[in-house]
């Protein structure tokens, strides 16, 4: 064995490349194949059209991997959209500003992530069941609050989901910036490795002075933050404010976090590998869709790349325990 | 002469792991209805050996015998088969579990295939409870009783299996002295029934107490075997130890200066009332005591990581509150806590990202991470301390105990501590890296940064510490200096309870 310090002693063996390389591999791959199967694939219009379509679910998926980073778990997102996007609608109806529209977003969003932290981090309630509550909680608000109701005309607030900058979906824009923005709270802040450190071994992070609670406490706020701003963009691009909107997404995030690289035990996420797990889930879709699947055994093809997912991940961790 | 009838007898054992052999060309033969300790250092391959024996591991060569004749053991059930039962150090139980159903487990009296017979199962318990003399309600959870019970009602359990052989690691590892008699008890009185007892241990007094036969083992080769009347301390720690005691625990010239920290009166509910110690600089102080005693407890009060209700902590003559770990670091006050496993390093991070976590702020404006410094900080503190790894980033839980336990001394010394206090620093790690460590203490000591050891391991404690303070019952109940620090002088106060 040597020290850090030999400059040849840089080893990467091939099993540690796949692992982290792995996810590149099959999205490259699934191109390839999806290219094949539909000449209408590869044209540029599909390809925005994707990344308009996975705008919602890579922002849910970044939602819940700062949540699963440090060991908990954000089951009440889908919930946190629709009530952050319907009052947000509410308040371009009142203003006609779709910018303030977006700030009451996140900011309700936020406000619904404080209550998921007061509840988990101060309260001592397993984060799994905190949001599993919370989620029937706003959901049930929204149901009382529109009286199950539809908002129809919601005029131009449907510029966020719906405009382009260019041939650029904003959509896309606003996906970019907030996978840039988590990538580099992630990576480059106290906040982001304090969160990483707590999730793979929250006694250890203790030990070593980092206040648990209260990093925890902020990843929640941030999660509910990232769940409003996607209601915003999801609810802009239906059109209208469903009550019913974002029902089992946090699944379909999970799923794209995990696929991402994202460990459902802690201390491992990326946001990058975030949006690359979402990409995958978003071409299945799109190809399943391109080649007249049915939305039933869309279903279990995406259930299957759910398991096979995790089988890496697990396989992955299996190393280091 | 007729060749001696050997109960379980192993030859040319060799098993190797990544990195390391931990047994090498080992051969023993144990005589029946005999107590046969193995005393070595710990990672000598003592444990690697008992899970060979117990079917968790297979050699990579050799042969095993039971009774002059060769068997392969392929797995625990085939051990358990041929009468041999595993007594682990960290007992293994469903906590929700009734003593009856733990005694039966895998082997319930059935009415019909498939149906457990819940009135016959604790009528069997109870008896056999009895006959083991045991004084346990068969309808207790597991989870009620202390690590000595379960230890006796593995020991019950295995008996009444039919076991010929038990293997039995560092059992006193965590109970108390009653207990310890207790089952030291229990222990004759099965050998006097014929069976086989392997003990594994490196506590001398448990030793020449218990054991009839002795085998040193040391760096995964076997050493020497004898009577336990043939060996004295001496002769057992340097086949132990394989050098002189002078070349493991390497000199030190420091006179201690004035006092750094001064904890007067410390009380906390369950840990302690009234404890008074004080450090000086320069000095290792060590923190002497059977497991259990509140060593850890007590020096986790002045690093923050519980709270203490009452008392003053005085650092350089300056009263401080140390209210939760973040202040005690702040204050300068580290600990290096000695579960690395659960309690120091983040497996799953890298090694750098290890040793930055307490320290980010030093590279970081805003909040926001300078990558750049953070390498060059943790790779400078790595390489003083001659971490081994491929690289910065290679993942914390891959590397050995030795190196884990250099990261963690890492992350604190790049804070420039005032006062250090490691718990078990050298637990679970080789002789060699021990030795590293040791040095690493001693040029920090030198630097005139204080240490605290807490040290389960007596000789540690002499060839290190100034001065020492022997921990029983939650109390600090004796102090030692220079050359008063002797094993004679620990060991009677620690057993001995409350005399001065």
């Amino acid at each position: 064995m040597k020290t850090i310090f030999g400059k040849r002693d840089i080893k990467l063996n091939t099993g540690s490349i796949i692992n982290k390389y792995g996810i590149y591999f099959i999205l490259v791959l699934l191109l390839v194949l999806c290219s094949a199967l539909s000449g209408n694939f590869f044209t540029v219009k599909n390809l925005l059209n994707i990344s308009r379509q996975i705008s919602v679910t890579t922002m849910i998926a970044l939602c819940e991997m700062v949540l699963l980073i440090c060991g908990g778990i954000n089951l009440s997102a889908g919930a946190q959209l629709c009530l952050s996007g319907i009052i947000s609608i509410y308040a371009y109806l009142a203003t006609e500003s779709v910018m303030l529209a977006v700030v009451v977003a996140i900011l309700v969003g936020s406000f619904l992530g404080v209550i998921n932290g007061v509840i988990t981090c101060y309260l001592g309630v397993p984060a799994f069941i905190t949001t599993l509550a919370t989620n029937m909680i706003f959901r049930g608000v929204i149901n009382v609050w529109t009286g199950g109701q539809t908002i129809w005309g919601i005029g131009g607030y449907s510029i966020l989901g719906q405009g382009y900058i260019g041939i650029v979906p904003i959509p896309m824009i606003i996906m970019i910036i907030v996978v840039a923005l988590i990538g580099f709270i992630t990576k480059n802040t106290i906040l982001g490795r304090r969160l990483l450190a707590i999730g793979g071994n929250q006694n250890a992070a203790s030990a070593s002075g980092v206040n648990v609670k209260m990093n925890t406490f902020i990843a929640f706020i941030i999660s509910g933050a990232l769940a409003g701003l996607a209601g915003a963009v999801h609810l802009s691009r239906l059109s209208m404010g469903i009550p019913t909107a974002g029902e089992g997404y946090e699944m379909d995030a999970i799923a794209g976090a995990v696929i991402g690289g994202t460990s459902m035990t802690g201390g491992v996420g990326s946001a990058l590998g975030v949006l690359i797990g979402s990409l995958i889930i978003g071409v299945i879709n799109n190809i399943l869709n391109l080649t007249n699947v049915t939305s039933y055994v869309q279903d279990i093809i995406k259930g299957l790349i759910i398991v096979v997912a995790v089988l890496l991940d697990i396989q992955t961790k299996r190393n280091f325990k | 002469m007729v060749e001696e009838q050997f109960k379980i007898s192993l030859r040319h054992i060799r098993k190797a792991f990544p990195g390391v052999i931990a047994l090498d060309d080992f051969s023993i033969d144990v005589r029946k209805g005999i107590v046969h300790a193995i005393i070595g250092e710990n990672g000598a391959g003592k444990s690697t050996m008992m899970k060979i024996i117990d079917g968790v591991y297979q050699a990579d060569r050799g042969e095993i015998l039971i009774d002059g004749k060769h068997v392969d053991i392929t797995d625990p059930i085939v051990s358990s088969k041929l009468g041999i039962a595993m007594i682990f150090q960290e007992l293994n139980f469903m906590p929700e579990f009734t003593v009856a159903e733990h005694l039966f487990i895998t082997r319930e009296p059935r009415k019909l295939p498939g149906i457990v017979d819940w009135r016959k199962l604790y009528h069997d318990a109870a008896e056999l409870l009895k006959t083991e003399e045991l004084p346990y309600n068969p309808k207790t959870k597991m989870k009620d009783l202390s690590v000595s019970d379960i230890q006796l009602i593995e020991i019950s359990r295995a008996l009444s299996k039919g076991a010929q052989i038990l293997i039995m690691d560092e059992p006193t590892a965590s109970i108390s002295e009653f207990e310890v008699r207790r089952l030291f008890r229990k222990i004759k009185q099965m050998r006097d029934a014929g069976v086989t007892v392997l003990y594994i241990s490196h506590k001398l007094d448990e030793i020449f107490e218990l054991a009839d036969m002795v085998t040193v083992i040391r760096d995964g080769k076997h050493i020497d075997t004898r009577p336990t009347s043939e060996f004295d301390s001496e002769t057992i720690v340097s086949a132990m130890v394989g050098r002189k005691v002078e070349d493991i625990y390497p000199t030190r010239d420091t006179k201690p200066s004035e006092v750094v920290l001064e904890i007067s009166n410390l009380c906390a509910p369950k840990v302690c009332k009234d404890v008074s110690f004080y450090l000086k600089k320069g000095e290792i102080l060590g923190f002497a005591g059977l497991v259990g005693s509140g060593r850890t407890e007590i020096l986790s009060l002045t690093a923050g990581l519980t709270r203490y209700r009452s008392g003053t902590i005085k650092l350089k003559g300056r009263p401080i509150v140390v209210s939760s770990v973040s202040s005690a670091i702040k204050q300068g006050i580290l600990m290096a806590t000695e579960d690395r496993k659960r309690y120091g390093i983040i497996g799953i991070r890298s090694i750098m990202e290890n040793i930055s976590l307490p320290n980010l702020e030093f590279v970081s404006r805003f909040g926001v991470i300078n990558l750049k410094k953070e390498k060059k900080i943790s790779a400078n503190i790595a390489k003083d301390l001659n971490v081994r790894a491929p690289s910065l980033k290679t993942l914390a839980a891959t590397l050995s105990g030795g190196n884990q336990q250099k990261v963690v001394l890492a992350r604190w010394l790049l804070r420039n501590p005032e006062i250090l206090i490691l718990d078990e620093p050298t637990k679970g790690i080789d002789v060699g890296a021990k030795h590293e460590i040791y040095k690493i203490m001693n040029d920090l000591s030198m630097k005139g940064i204080p240490i605290i050891m807490i040290s389960s391991e007596l000789p540690e404690i002499i060839g290190m510490c100034d001065r020492v303070y022997v921990v029983s019952e939650h109390n600090v109940i004796a102090e030692f200096s220079g050359s008063d620090i002797t094993q004679e002088n620990i060991m009677r106060v620690q057993t001995g309870g409350n005399r001065e």
